[in-house]
């Protein structure tokens, strides 16, 4: 089992009444209306600072994304970040996970490819190069792809990538998307043929079936935690079967929000307001800018509109309780937090836990606090699950040495 | 109502599967319609079909069993291209183009490219124009709220409401609200992000005598783009239907019906 640090790096200082004066976390907030840039300054730092945080702390992996022209994370370029990271992981045994540039908004993608190649360079070979398509608002809106495109160009650009990546002499790329009379690219990763790739996905696209084809990982970023995401594994599971394809854990990643304190009361209090402020301001997005026409592919667009299990969720009538109720975000002691999640690692079949430590509003150092707790006392509880079956084949090479096992901290007394 | 009939043609070095509805008996007309496919504009074809043989071929990928065929065509040249073998195989011979919208732009362009292909044209609140001071809507990220408006004068109107009617069958609703959806991810290809593909360096040359037709209460395309059209097109008239929307040929289908006739007479 891995766990890695995921980081939206949102804007956490939006006024009281951002809800109010705005319908979408996307697009339409005005930058001067709600926004100061030497605050975003510091929250990019204190980004970076919590990352690096964690990969001290002992967390497997850090991971980034991309997002644009909105208040809930806008790392637009996440290999400036990953820069930052791989330099000072230096000498730690931490992956630097990319989930991560989206390709079908960059032009030519042997841009994200020369990115990710000097990003496992920097790092010695600790990159997992993860290839999002990009949400539909990100790339069609702030970035113009073509919404009936923007897969058909994904596609087309992670073959050129990934033959760019290792091909052992210059190339010419004629695809119907891209052009490139000669290809040769400087640098290549250390890893090769290639990094490991892993690729987010929502569950109704067609992704997961061009995932488990490929044989790479499927990373489900859901915000509604492992509760509510049987049914998209078990359709994850059986499409594995049915591709023929072994049931390593590992060919799994999930997303969890997680807030950890020294009883399930205290994290409840604590906890709250961040929730809160990231479900009603940061993840509010109405349908007309994600469910764009052309985004989901003819067959999947007829099996959302037969059935889509998010479309019922009203965020902003729910409030703290919900969402620890529901399972959306994992509170509680130690003790709370890791039996609730060991559920839904052997649930789901989870080999990476992506940890979401930092949501909403929440200030560094209840970050940090929320990091050092769940490093001293969860995750010892959690790594070695799966390790004595399967191998993490899609993990780089040279972190695979078997950490040492930190000691397990003893129950707490006060732990609910 | 004259009796329809559907036509599926290969076309396309057999890549793209259209269907044509065919109906009525006259001068031919061709009627293309707009982001939102053929079915909301069947009432007003099949008023055209009282004086004319009509042609409505539906937007590539737009036809059933056929949806993946819009990724044949690559881009304008590919669609005008392609619009001139769609007229070729339905032997028409300079026959009247009437288009709605997206597909009066797809009209505007083939007239343009093939002036001698087209009789006489009827353009319905084309897009392909812009003005900086008054930019055209992006239909395909409006919500259900400002959709309504911006598409009809009338956002309670009975025209309105039949337009966004869905079906309460659930397999039904399926179909209708995939087909509404899947038609502006079609034609959506061709105009996304902003509906000007450089029609301005190419309208001097269309040669058929025009006649400009828009809602006066247009909110996708605001009504002085008439005139942006008429000053274009040597000779183009110009009838604003002041109490219609975007969709005047379903909004105020009388009117539209009969400047259509006066026109073509």
């Amino acid at each position: 089992m891995k766990v890695c640090m995921f980081h939206l790096m949102p804007y956490r200082g939006l006024p009281a009444d951002f809800d109010q004066r705005y319908k979408s976390a996307y697009i339409d907030p005005l930058w001067f209306d709600v926004a100061d840039a030497e605050k975003v300054g510091e929250y990019y730092n204190a980004t970076l600072d919590e990352l690096l945080f964690a990969a001290k702390s002992g967390f497997h992996g850090l991971c980034t994304n991309q997002h644009h022209q909105n208040v809930y994370g806008f790392m637009a370029n996440p290999s400036i970040m990953a820069a930052v990271l791989a330099n000072g992981t230096n000498g730690q045994n931490v992956a630097i996970v990319q989930l991560g540039s989206t390709l079908p908004s960059t032009t030519p993608p042997t841009r994200i490819a020369e990115e990710y190649a000097m990003l496992d360079c920097i790092s010695g070979g600790r990159l997992v190069a993860g290839f999002p398509t990009g949400l539909p608002s990100d790339a069609t809106i702030s970035n113009g792809v073509v919404p009936i495109e923007q897969r058909e160009r994904y596609r087309e650009a992670l073959a050129l990538v990934v033959k760019a990546w290792s091909a052992r002499e210059i190339f010419a790329w004629n695809g119907k998307h891209y052009q490139l009379g000669m290809v040769n690219l400087w640098p290549r990763p250390i890893q090769q043929p290639h990094p490991p790739i892993w690729i987010p996905g929502s569950g109704i696209s067609g992704t997961a079936e061009f995932v488990v084809g490929q044989d790479h990982c499927f990373c489900h970023l859901s915000y509604y935690g492992a509760k509510n995401a049987k049914q998209v594994a078990e359709r994850y599971w059986d499409l594995v079967a049915r591709k023929g394809r072994d049931d390593n854990p590992y060919r799994f990643s999930f997303l969890q929000l997680i807030g950890v304190a020294a009883t399930d009361a205290e994290a409840e209090d604590l906890y709250a307001e961040h929730a809160e402020y990231f479900f009603h301001k940061l993840l509010y997005t109405p349908p007309y800018y994600q469910a764009i026409p052309g985004c989901l592919e003819y067959e999947a667009l007829r099996q959302a509109l037969h059935h889509n299990p998010r479309a019922e969720v009203k965020l902003r009538e729910l409030k703290a309780p919900d969402f620890f109720e529901r399972g959306f975000v994992v509170v509680g002691s130690p003790k709370t937090v890791r039996e609730q999640l060991l559920d839904g690692i052997k649930e789901l079949r989870m080999g990476h836990l992506l940890a979401l430590l930092h949501f909403g509003s929440m200030p560094t150092e209840l970050c940090k606090s929320n990091i050092d707790l769940f490093a001293r006392e969860v995750l010892p509880y959690l790594q070695d699950q799966w390790d004595d079956r399967y191998e993490d084949r899609w993990w780089p090479e040279r972190l695979k040495v078997k950490r040492p096992t930190a000691a397990k901290i003893a129950e707490p007394a006060a732990a609910s | 109502m004259a009796a329809v009939d559907v036509r599926r043609i290969k076309l396309w070095q057999d890549r793209i599967d259209t269907e044509v509805e065919i109906a009525g008996s006259g001068p031919p007309l061709v009627y293309l319609h707009g982001p939102w496919g053929l079915a909301p504009d069947r009432a007003f074809v099949a008023r055209l079909a009282e004086r004319h043989k009509v042609f409505a071929p539906k937007f590539p990928g737009t036809s059933a069993g056929d949806p993946n065929s819009v990724h044949a065509l690559d881009g304008w040249h590919d669609l005008v291209v392609y619009t001139g073998e769609l007229f070729d195989r339905l032997e028409l011979d300079a026959p009247a183009l009437v288009g709605h919208s997206f597909g009066a732009l797809l009209a505007a362009e083939f007239a343009a490219a093939a002036p001698g292909a087209v009789g006489r044209l009827v353009l319905i609140d084309p897009v392909g124009l812009w003005r900086d001071d008054h930019p055209v809507q992006n239909w395909m990220i409006l919500s259900d709220a400002a959709r309504k408006v911006s598409l009809f004068a009338d956002p309670d109107g009975e025209a309105a409401r039949r337009f966004f009617e869905v079906p309460a069958d659930p397999a039904a609703r399926v179909d209708a609200l995939s087909q509404f959806i899947w038609a502006q991810a079609c034609t959506g290809k061709f105009v996304w992000p902003v509906a000007d593909r450089g029609l301005a360096r190419r309208i001097h040359r269309i040669a058929a005598p025009t006649l400009i037709v828009w809602g006066g209460a247009d909110g996708i395309v605001a009504p002085l783009y008439a005139q942006e059209f008429a000053k274009r097109i040597a000779g183009a008239r110009v009838e604003v239907i002041a109490e219609a929307g975007h969709l005047p040929q379903v909004e105020s289908e009388e009117r539209v019906v009969a400047a259509v006739a006066k026109f073509l007479r």
